[in-house]
């Protein structure tokens, strides 16, 4: 038996946003931990998540903890995902051995700054070594532009990550998200 | 001061089916595969300062079961965040157990920040782990033993120990997928 990949379900359904298609992939692959330190492009799907009692969501202190808690859900068969910022994945080169020398699968939700319009020029060098850095330490790296391949996007990287034992993130794009735009005074 | 490897072995000497034990890189794996090679123990060899999260994944994903996590203060001073992280998602069966050398022994005895005037345990109690205690006497086992099958967690219990090199005594496998696969057959439902 095996199973057709129905990525095709989650693509954007034109009356929600498309935080409502990740939280959706979480509900139908069994997705009950998620971690993060917030980030405002990921602030609706935080709320979503703390409204759904099946859902447990941890804030972290540093985005690192969050490949090590993830790891350790898996091994008690619990299914998570790490949600962060660009910045944030600097932080977790190191703690990302882990999940690839055990085969752990691990899964992460990136917003992405430093790139499309950016505003505080602090932002691009981690935002523009972020892909580098990923596929350096062996985590496959899919990426979203628009809006309506966001759904289908998180559920083939949450895919990959769980049926091969592997690392996988999602890059949501500046241009999906919109640039923050800063004022003074 | 505490002999660790005498002081690991005899708390899992009587050890209950429903203990589950973590350790973090170096020493601290050691000592846990010197009392004896069991699936139920999962020792970290590398990734520095992820052993205690991942402690805390497990013990989230498997509330029935009780989880020990033993470790060294060069681990612990890595990761000092999770301590915070530990106390505001409280997990009842989670015991942090830090064997407090106050060196890294493994790469010629330099002094850690403990050696100086850093104290994990304040460091917990102020991170928000109410039930945290330090310990400097081999006696003390039988209390860190009620902590870690009786107390409601989580607990940091810091144990001040020497700082002399040990033996290495290796885990059942190198390799991180036999070894993760081997202690997940002792946490399947």
């Amino acid at each position: 038996m095996y199973e057709v990949l129905k990525s095709g379900q989650f693509m954007k359904k034109i009356t929600k946003d498309w935080r409502h298609d990740i939280y959706d992939v979480f509900k139908e692959l069994n997705i009950t931990l998620i971690s993060h330190i917030p980030d405002a492009g990921h602030t609706p799907l935080i709320d979503l998540c703390e409204q759904d009692n099946e859902i447990d969501v941890i804030t972290l202190t540093t985005e690192e903890e969050g490949v090590g808690l993830s790891s350790g859900a898996w091994a008690g068969g619990k299914k998570s995902a790490l949600l962060m910022q660009s910045s944030g994945v600097g932080n977790c080169i190191n703690a990302l051995a882990l999940p690839n020398i055990c085969r752990i699968p691990f899964l992460a939700i990136v917003s992405m700054r430093g790139e499309w319009g950016e505003f505080i020029p602090w932002q691009v060098p981690m935002g523009q070594g972020t892909p580098k850095v990923l596929e350096a330490m062996d985590v496959k790296v899919f990426r979203v532009d628009y809006e309506e391949e966001v759904g289908s996007t998180v559920y083939a990287a949450a895919k990959f990550a769980f049926n091969t034992r592997r690392s996988s993130t999602v890059l949501l794009s500046q241009k999906l998200i919109g640039a923050k735009q800063f004022k003074n005074g | 001061m505490i002999d660790r490897r005498a002081f690991v072995q005899k708390l899992l000497s009587e050890r209950q089916d429903n203990l589950r034990v973590v350790s973090g890189l170096g020493t601290s794996t050691w000592d846990l595969m010197s009392a004896g090679d069991d699936k139920r123990n999962f020792g970290f060899i590398g990734a520095m300062g992820q052993a205690v999260p991942f402690a805390l994944g497990l013990s989230i994903a498997k509330p029935d079961l009780k989880i020990a996590i033993i470790t060294g203060d060069g681990d612990m001073l890595m990761s000092l965040g999770i301590m915070s992280t530990i106390a505001n998602h409280p997990s009842s069966n989670l015991t942090l157990i830090v064997m407090d050398n106050e060196s890294y022994v493994e790469t010629g005895s330099q002094p850690t920040a403990t050696a100086g005037k850093t104290n994990l345990e304040l460091i917990a109690k102020g991170s928000g782990i109410e039930n945290s205690y330090t310990i400097k006497n081999q006696i003390d086992n039988s209390k860190v033993l009620k902590t870690i099958y009786e107390e409601e967690g989580p607990s940091a219990v810091i144990v001040k120990c020497k700082a002399v090199p040990t033996p290495l005594i290796f885990p059942y496998s190198f390799d991180g997928v036999t070894a993760i696969n081997r202690f997940m057959e002792t946490t399947k439902d």
